[in-house]
């Protein structure tokens, strides 16, 4: 249905207003001005539904204002079109995204909707029922609060139900925006035009044996690349392409359709690697297990030490309960409300654990950093599919070892190796479909990764090429459906999806963009900000003249044993091969060398002491980074949960402010090296490590006057807000001072009565 | 990016200095030398980086450096450190005027981070000094006597007969112990600690008045209230500077020179005198440049408990709203909460009725009086030393009520300064007395308001004016140099505000002059007693004591050296109000302050070493810029022409950026 309709819109005209309208929709009295009312409908873009004279309240108070405007519903978003002009400052917003606009509402970001009295709207409603006030919460922490009261009946009802239908009732996949985006999109030339393009930046997708055995030898790992399942023969859950330790046999490959597989994620320079895998059935245990273990071990000194994340980290039902719990701070109706949870604030935030869990996975990727750095040992982690905490555990792993990773395209090819053709299921997890049966399976696990990065971000800003802009804009791109890096559980879905919905059979599957591409949702100059500009590249190492400055690459990172009173427990040589047989033999492999109960908090005092040895050896911002995991350094990260929030923006405060100073250095460097540039004359060549990317400024810069900027910077624009300060009623003082103070709270000030004259 | 402010540099750094001009310290003296030629400094930020490290380290730390292993792997690129060499002794580095007292050895201090350590522990007339050689590299841990609050003796029996423990309780938030033999030819360390702890239980002086440092600059010049008052534009047809506190005797508490309005006969302020507590009488402390607006503090009104009334009083309220033509209202936010003023009607205290001043508008900011801030602060550090438990830390700090004290006093000097910026209303501020909540909310409401205030020079005369000269009860409120711990009246009112300060200055990173290591070194010497500067309660008694002539300003220590205290992000808002959040949400606990002690909370690099770099790498640019446009206009024939830049003494390859990495 989509697709016929929608194959009128071309990428170069604008689509007309008439050919998306069902007839029964267009009432006489619909003024002509309402045609310029659609957004501006994207290509493949069909409007369900509308209704006008919907009241959009300002989130920003208590009382009734608010705009009116027109309420659509189409196969992309729900989106308010205010009756009023745009202001002129509206249009050259910097940081705009291209595919929908600050009213705008993706289909797939929905998170719930509230009805009259906060009632949860869940699918399926009775028909010819419809609140008046209709609320919204947004997967990206919007709240949209709509009144249908001052519209006309009939419009009010099929809104609503148009919004709750496709919003909240289960859909099959193809109804996605992504497909029919993707049919009338003329992407930039074919699909081999796009990878072309892709490679030229350089994330590297992870969809070929080339790049597979590109990353191998870029950390000299020594394991065989596997193309066996370039056409999903062994199993349609592997990945197309991966890699294994030598040793695995082609009999194991086929085995059990590749279940308990080692799949290799990253060799440590000192030969020893990481490996991820999904836990076996326990039938198969001893025999498969044994041998899986042994192929790891082979790898590098007959070491290998297992992790198995189902025991010791938070299932995915307890990461969405904890965020259910978490997001619930962030999503805000009115101003009372907000103030009143201010109070209970941080014990609300230790209540709903989500900052326990991030810390959590921090701490065990930490000791998997140990047990490879300190101890070289090879590690297998693994856990129920595989593809979940396996994933968030061996990428953190990698950026804290490997400063690649903490580039920006480094990065994006990390979330590609781990995540995408890793085959973490996104689209379980986050249930785009709202399909019943998947209610379970969803979980934010790849937020929590986010969550993970920006927490090691903040400790260490000046190691990651990447803002916390750019980690925000991440995260919200989850829940944009357009792009096929989010929609699919793993390589064969996605393989066969594409395919089977490629306009020219036989031929090349559907091309549609992955997120890396930013283009599609941010022009160049809001990309910029997606770089640290304190970031600075790797020194070259062609430092003559400073020989001994910070030359330490990965190799010399190890720390010396001296440092660690403990021996290294944890590995094991070819004399104790046999041992371990035995014990695998008999127990199950996932704790053969501690007892859950007495590993814990020997475990957290070694990670605690590896990371104080660390601590005192001098910073290098392109060797090892470990993060503090201590109380107060796990932090709530504030851009990305309160930038919506008017009432806690911090006008002319926030780092932006720190932002732009630096850019504006960053200018006067360029100018006078531009100057110096006129006089012929260059700069000692011992300066260019130290030289950051330059490229930023600009952008900043042209946002320079950090007075005018807010706290959520570049969010939200401080544009319609007047300079006044956020004051928290004086009620709410008075029931905070209650509570201790007791009878001290009474006493004079100056401890005697003798104190007043 | 912004959490971190300033981080020290752990590493190498085990010769952790007091933050303490020092004599030991060439680079205190070499800088004020050439301070005046502002060239130098701009242009050597590496220089005085590496300074700016050490300083942190000092401030921040000064004890409990673990030792470094054995480093091979990044041995060759350990800098050459002066200095390095001497420390290798257990010397202890004295400042002018500080001798030892008593030295113990073998002493064990069990640091609660990692483990025992047996070394010397020395007292001198200021600081104590405990040294270990036993690891590979020296373990130093240094108090300043000044901040002891009490000395206990405690049970250490696993460690052997005959050995004595004593636990240092400190003001600034740690509370080292340690373990010793007794030794019945020597006096007991813990004796000659106590005597010079608690000098003025004992009849000593305090240490300021020993210290004869010498510095290039002169901080008691730093605040005139003359100039100052003139900065704001007094007099003026309203307001006039009066000198009738000049010798103390109308207020004892309030500084020689007050502003009052003009139109003020003597007889009538008599009758205001005496109807404010502790002769406490309304003054303005700071007017709007535009409006006119003033904000004004007094003490609480004599009202009692039959609701006297005091006609004077009243006219003179009324005299203060008058001077401010745009608005015909004046507030008072009276710190208190209403029902504890309510009671100190029954003590002949109380509040402004409504109903006697006319167009006056009363509001309560409900802050709860300086036993409850004590409390919490007692709370806060169980909470922060000397273990942090993680799971449950910010219910912990939660508990404390610290961070919503502090966000209660910011909300309510948001609320005087949007009363004076958006409602060109005067505002009165009074809590009991008005030198503790009061002091709090004025200053920050100026910080806010002023931006002057907001520069390194700014904020030490918002503090000499707002604190110092209006009477704070410093000794009272720290108990210098007194062994009476459990006295009621100490309070870390100070602190609290210096908190809002940093909160200030995490909200707004590019608005303030000065860094956290400023405000971490006020705090330090709060305590310290090295410098006169936060000495007794009063002007009157300071000038009593001769503090200026006697003894050495902390303005002195830091202007000699501003490089070390300013932000290099700084940016001047000039005329812009900044108004801080005060949301829990936005609030922090400061660990840079509070948790510093725990060497896991230390980062290692300072986050604005790239920043550091960038600049180093201006002025190099700007160097060869000027270097190659004196070359070309010289050989034009024109000499000396852009003077205006000349080059600093150049630096060889800026290594010394790197030396610290």
């Amino acid at each position: 249905m989509l697709s016929s309709l929608g194959s009128a819109g071309g990428k170069s005209a604008k689509p007309s207003f008439v050919s998306y309208v069902t007839p029964e929709e267009i009432k006489s009295e619909k003024e002509p001005s309402r045609k310029e009312k659609h957004p501006d409908l994207l290509p493949g873009e069909v409007v369900f539904c509308s209704a006008s004279t919907v009241l959009k309240y300002t989130q920003d108070d208590l009382s009734q204002r608010g705009v009116f405007g027109v309420l659509l519903c189409t196969n992309f978003r729900v989106s308010f079109v205010s009756d009023e002009a745009p202001t002129e400052e509206m249009v050259r917003t910097l940081f705009k995204n291209k595919l929908y606009g600050e009213n705008d509402i993706p289909l797939s970001c929905v998170d719930n909707i509230y009805g009259d009295k906060r009632k949860l709207i869940t699918g399926g409603l009775v028909k010819n029922k419809y609140p008046s006030k209709m609320i919204i919460h947004c997967k990206d922490l919007r709240v949209f609060q709509f009144s249908l009261s001052f519209s006309k009946e009939e419009d009010a009802k099929k809104i609503f139900q148009g919004i709750v239908h496709h919003c909240l009732e289960p859909k099959s996949l193809r109804c996605l925006f992504a497909f029919s985006y993707c049919e009338n999109t003329s992407y930039p030339g074919s699909y081999s035009y796009c990878r072309e393009h892709l490679r030229k930046k350089q994330t590297v997708m992870f969809d070929s044996v080339e790049d597979w055995t590109q990353d191998m030898k870029r950390t000299k790992g020594n394991c065989r690349v596997v193309s066996e399942n370039s056409n999903f023969e062994l199993s349609p859950k592997l990945p197309q392409y991966f890699i294994v330790p030598k040793n695995v046999s082609d009999e194991d490959l086929t085995k059990y359709q590749g279940k308990g597989l080692p799949m290799w994620c990253w060799s440590h320079h000192s030969g020893c690697a990481l490996f991820k895998t999904a836990s076996i059935p326990l039938v198969q245990e001893d025999n498969v297990c044994c041998r899986m273990l042994t192929a790891v071990a082979h790898n590098h000194l007959y070491s290998v030490k297992t992790e198995d994340l189902s025991d010791t980290l938070p299932t995915v039902q307890d990461i969405l309960l904890s965020y259910n719990r978490f997001k619930q701070f962030f999503l805000i109706d009115n101003t009372t409300e907000f103030w009143m949870s201010d109070m209970k604030w941080f014990s609300s935030l230790d209540n709903c654990g989500w900052l326990d869990i991030i810390r959590q996975c921090l701490q065990k990727a930490v000791e998997v950093v140990e047990s490879l750095e300190k101890e070289n040992t090879n590690v297998l982690i693994m856990e129920e599919g595989g593809s979940d905490l396996c994933c968030v555990v061996s990428s953190l792993v990698q950026l804290m070892l490997d400063p690649y990773y903490r580039t920006l395209l480094g990065f994006q090819s990390l979330v590609q190796k781990e995540w995408v053709a890793g085959g973490h299921a996104f689209l379980d997890r986050s249930n785009h479909l709202h399909l019943k049966d998947k209610v379970e399976s969803q979980s934010p696990v790849f937020l929590l990764f986010l969550e993970c990065v920006w927490q090691l971000q903040q400790q260490h800003g000046p190691a990651f090429q990447f803002s916390e802009t750019y980690l925000t804009v991440l995260s919200d791109s989850i829940h944009v459906p357009v792009f096929t890096t989010f929609l699919f559980n793993n390589d064969g879905h996605r393989d066969s999806l594409l395919r089977a919905e490629s306009p020219h059979t036989q031929r090349s599957p559907l091309n549609c963009p992955t997120v890396w591409d930013w283009s599609v949702q941010f022009d160049c100059k809001a990309q910029d900000l997606f770089t640290n500009p304190l970031y600075t590249e790797k020194p070259k190492q062609d430092t003559s003249v400073r020989k001994s400055y910070r030359p330490r690459h990965l190799r010399q990172l190890s720390l010396p044993s001296s440092a660690f009173k403990t021996p290294p427990k944890k590995g094991f040589f070819k004399d104790e091969a046999d041992n371990l047989k035995k014990i695998l033999g008999v127990k199950r492999l996932s704790r053969w060398m501690l007892s859950p109960s007495s590993d814990s908090p020997q475990t957290s005092s070694s990670v605690r002491e590896f990371y104080e040895a660390w601590q005192t050896k001098p910073l290098d911002y392109h060797g090892l980074l470990l993060p503090c995991l201590d109380g107060p350094s796990i932090r709530v990260w504030m851009q990305r949960y309160l930038r919506w929030i008017h009432d806690v923006q911090i006008l002319g405060g926030g780092p932006v402010a720190m932002l732009s100073k630096v850019s504006e250095i960053l200018g006067e460097v360029q100018e006078l090296q531009r100057q110096l540039d006129r006089h012929g004359c260059t700069l000692t060549s011992n300066h260019k490590g130290a030289r950051p990317r330059a490229k930023t400024a600009a952008a900043v810069i042209a946002a320079r006057s950090s007075v005018r900027l807010s706290s959520s910077f570049p969010f939200v624009t401080s544009r319609n807000w007047s300079f006044k300060p956020a004051i928290p009623t004086s009620l709410l003082q008075s029931l905070m001072v209650t509570g201790m103070a007791g009878n001290l709270a009474d006493r004079e000030d100056d401890g005697g009565p003798e104190s007043l004259v | 990016m912004e959490k971190q402010l300033f981080g020290g540099v752990a590493g190498g750094d085990s010769t952790a200095q007091p933050v303490v001009p020092n004599r030991n310290k060439p680079r205190t003296l070499a800088t004020s030398g050439s301070k005046q030629d502002s060239v130098e400094t701009l242009d050597s930020p590496t220089g005085s980086h590496v300074e700016w490290c050490k300083q942190l380290i000092a401030a921040t730390i000064s004890c409990q450096i673990s030792s470094v292993p054995a480093d091979t792997a990044s041995g060759d690129c350990k800098p050459p450190r002066d200095g390095t060499k001497q420390v290798q002794t257990d010397e202890v580095p004295l400042v002018p005027g500080e001798t030892i007292k008593a030295v113990a050895k073998d002493v064990m201090y069990i640091c609660p981070f990692t483990g025992l350590v047996t070394g010397t522990l020395t007292s001198t007339n200021y600081k104590l000094y405990f040294i270990s050689l036993e690891r590979d590299t020296p373990f130093i841990l240094d108090v300043n006597l000044g901040a002891i609050s009490r000395l206990e003796t405690i049970s250490v029996q696993s460690h052997g007969e005959n050995t004595r423990g004593m636990e240092i309780v400190c003001k600034d938030m740690r509370s080292p112990r340690f373990a010793y033999k007794e030794d019945a030819s020597q006096p007991e360390i813990v004796e000659v600690l106590a005597k010079h702890a608690f000098p003025l239980s004992n009849d000593l002086p305090l240490f300021a008045f020993l210290y004869k440092e010498e510095f290039p600059v002169d901080g008691w010049k730093v605040y005139d209230p003359m100039a100052e008052y003139k900065r704001q534009g007094l007099p003026n047809e309203s307001w006039t500077i009066s000198k009738m506190n000049s010798s103390y005797e109308v207020c004892d508490t309030y500084p020689a020179l007050v502003v009052i309005p003009t139109s003020i006969k003597d007889d009538h302020l008599k009758g205001v005198v005496a109807f404010r507590a502790r002769h406490r009488i309304p003054v303005l402390s700071w007017i709007h440049p535009e409006s006119q607006a003033t904000i004004v503090r007094s003490s609480q009104p004599l009202v009692g408990p039959s609701d006297r009334r005091c006609k004077e009083d009243e006219r003179y309220l009324q005299t203060i709203m008058d001077a401010n033509a745009q608005s015909h209202k004046l507030t008072i936010f009276d710190a208190r909460q209403s029902s504890v003023a309510d009671n100190n009607k029954a003590k002949d205290g109380g509040y402004e009725s409504e109903s006697f001043y006319p167009n006056v508008e009363l509001n309560f900011l409900e802050i709860p009086n300086i036993h409850v801030m004590r409390e919490s602060l007692r709370k806060l550090k169980e909470v922060v030393y000397p273990s942090i438990d993680e799971a449950h830390w910010h219910s912990a700090v939660d508990q404390t009520h610290w961070l919503e004290y502090i966000r209660l006093l910011l909300a309510g000097a948001v609320r005087i300064a949007d009363k004076l910026e958006s409602g060109k209303t005067s505002v009165m501020v009074h809590c009991s007395d008005g030198w503790d909540r009061t002091a709090q909310l004025t200053s920050l409401a100026m910080l806010m308001l002023d931006s002057h205030y907001r520069t390194l020079r700014g904020f030490q005369v918002l503090l000499e004016k707002e604190w110092i000269s209006f009477g704070h009860k410093f000794a009272a409120r720290v108990g210098h140099g007194d062994e009476n711990h459990a006295n009621s009246e100490r309070s870390p009112l100070f602190i609290q505000f210096i908190d809002c300060v940093w909160q200030m200055n995490r909200q707004f990173p590019a608005a303030f002059e000065f860094n956290e290591l400023f405000l971490i070194t006020i705090l330090d010497h709060l305590y310290s007693c090295l410098f006169g500067t936060f000495l007794y309660d009063s002007e009157q008694e300071r000038i009593a004591k001769e503090v200026q002539t006697k003894t050495v300003s902390l303005w002195s220590y830091i202007n000699s050296q501003p490089e070390d205290f300013t932000n290099p992000f700084y940016v001047d808002y000039e005329h812009q109000v900044l108004y801080p959040l005060a949301s829990v949400r936005h609030l922090e606990l400061w660990t840079g302050y509070y948790v510093r002690w725990n060497p896991r909370m230390r980062p290692q690099m300072p986050v604005h070493q790239n920043l550091k770099e960038l600049l180093f790498l201006r002025a190099e640019l700007q160097r060869k810029v000027d270097e190659l446009e004196r070359e070309a206009s010289s050989s034009r024939g024109s000499l000396s022409s852009s003077s205006e830049h000349t080059s600093s003494p150049s630096h060889s390859g800026g290594t010394p950026l790197h030396t610290i990495v």
